[in-house]
């Protein structure tokens, strides 16, 4: 009598996603690029703090390059193309977040070994992006103070994936009463010890901290080659 | 709505096996997923619904093992499970806790196929004739 075949495959279901990214992570270091993938819910000030980004370190001389998620339009693409810095989209026409061999594609013709720090906007969603790895080394998840402090403990799977927070627009925290102590509590109960920042790109406060944390981090990546 | 991508790529990792496997109608899957990973079950069940139409998995059985998540308590020197995913705090003492031991998992542990086909009727005269 034949029995059920019973495959014991035990494999990760993101396997192939996994593994093009640990390819990409080690392309990365050979050449010596900081990749900064940032993760947030749509209207956080992503593409404002990249556009302030790149324009800054572009004035410090340094070579940084940008590729841009987004469903549908190129409007993110063509506002980060305005710092001068090279610039490339992936329209992801519906789907809610970026795969690794989207990224991979997008690289093609770009001397990586000439970009000191990439940065991958990712598309404004705080759930699809976690379980998907970039290549990257640093993921930033940016919670703007209009938001509200308890999305940290509503998205607990992004922030606990995240290595650093950046709480934006903290321009505007007293006209919508932002909770600070409380917002950073939520952010310590899901990844406990993750820095954070705050930023308000309208008037530059904190910009450069968030500046110096990303040339410190590409420093440790470059010692650790 | 990132249930369809990992769909998709469930469908792809099981096509792989089953091909090595010499191929064959795919009768059940069985997935872990912890609760840590983003994903909702129901979104899942019919992101695979749809996606596996005319595939060899197609009206598979697919079974969800529900992980839920599990820290490291360093005050209580214990591993704990946690009620939910919104806190890393230990259920017993409160303590904040990054060292996840499990809920994260996105797995696929294994496939279980129709019967190899019984041998056709000229192996089994043959065989007892063999036998006589």
């Amino acid at each position: 009598m034949s029995q059920p075949r019973i495959l014991e495959v035990r494999t990760k279901i993101l396997k192939v996603n996994d593994e093009t990214a640990r390819a990409m992570r080690h392309r990365f270091v050979e050449a010596g690029v900081l990749v900064v993938n940032v993760v947030s819910s749509p209207g956080s000030g992503k593409t404002a703090l990249l556009e302030e980004t790149l324009t800054r370190l572009k004035a410090r001389g340094m070579s940084v390059a940008a590729i841009v998620g987004d469903l549908e339009t190129d409007n993110d693409a063509r506002r980060l193309a305005r710092s001068g810095v090279p610039v490339r989209q992936i329209e992801t026409h519906g789907l809610c977040h970026l795969e690794a061999a989207m990224v991979e594609e997008r690289l093609a013709g770009w001397d990586l070994a000439a970009i000191e720090i990439l940065f991958i906007e990712n598309v404004g969603n705080l759930v699809c992006p976690t379980s998907w790895d970039l290549g990257e080394h640093l993921r930033v998840a940016l919670l703007s103070v209009t938001e509200g402090e308890d999305k940290p403990l509503k998205y607990p799977g992004l922030f606990n994936t995240s290595d650093l927070a950046v709480i934006t627009k903290v321009d505007l925290a007293a006209a919508v009463e932002f909770d600070r102590t409380l917002a950073l509590a939520n952010i310590e109960q899901v990844r406990p010890g993750m820095p954070v920042l705050e930023v308000a790109t309208k008037n530059g406060a904190g910009v450069d901290a968030w500046i110096e944390a990303l040339l410190a981090r590409r420093v440790t990546l470059l010692k650790s080659r | 709505m990132h249930e369809l991508s990992i769909a998709m790529k469930v469908i792809d990792e099981v096509a792989k096996h089953v091909a090595a496997a010499g191929g064959g109608r795919v009768l059940a899957i069985t997935l872990r997923i912890g609760r840590f990973s983003c994903v909702q079950e129901g979104a899942l069940r019919s992101s695979f619904a749809l996606a596996s139409a005319g595939t060899e998995m197609s009206g598979a059985r697919l079974e969800i093992i529900d992980v839920p998540v599990r820290i490291w308590c360093p005050a209580c020197e214990a591993e704990r499970e946690l009620p939910g995913a919104q806190s890393l705090a230990c259920p017993e003492c409160g303590r904040v806790s990054g060292d996840i031991r499990a809920g994260r998992e996105l797995d696929l542990e294994s496939i279980e196929l129709e019967p190899l086909p019984p041998p056709s009727i000229e192996q089994t005269s043959t065989e007892r004739i063999a036998s006589e």
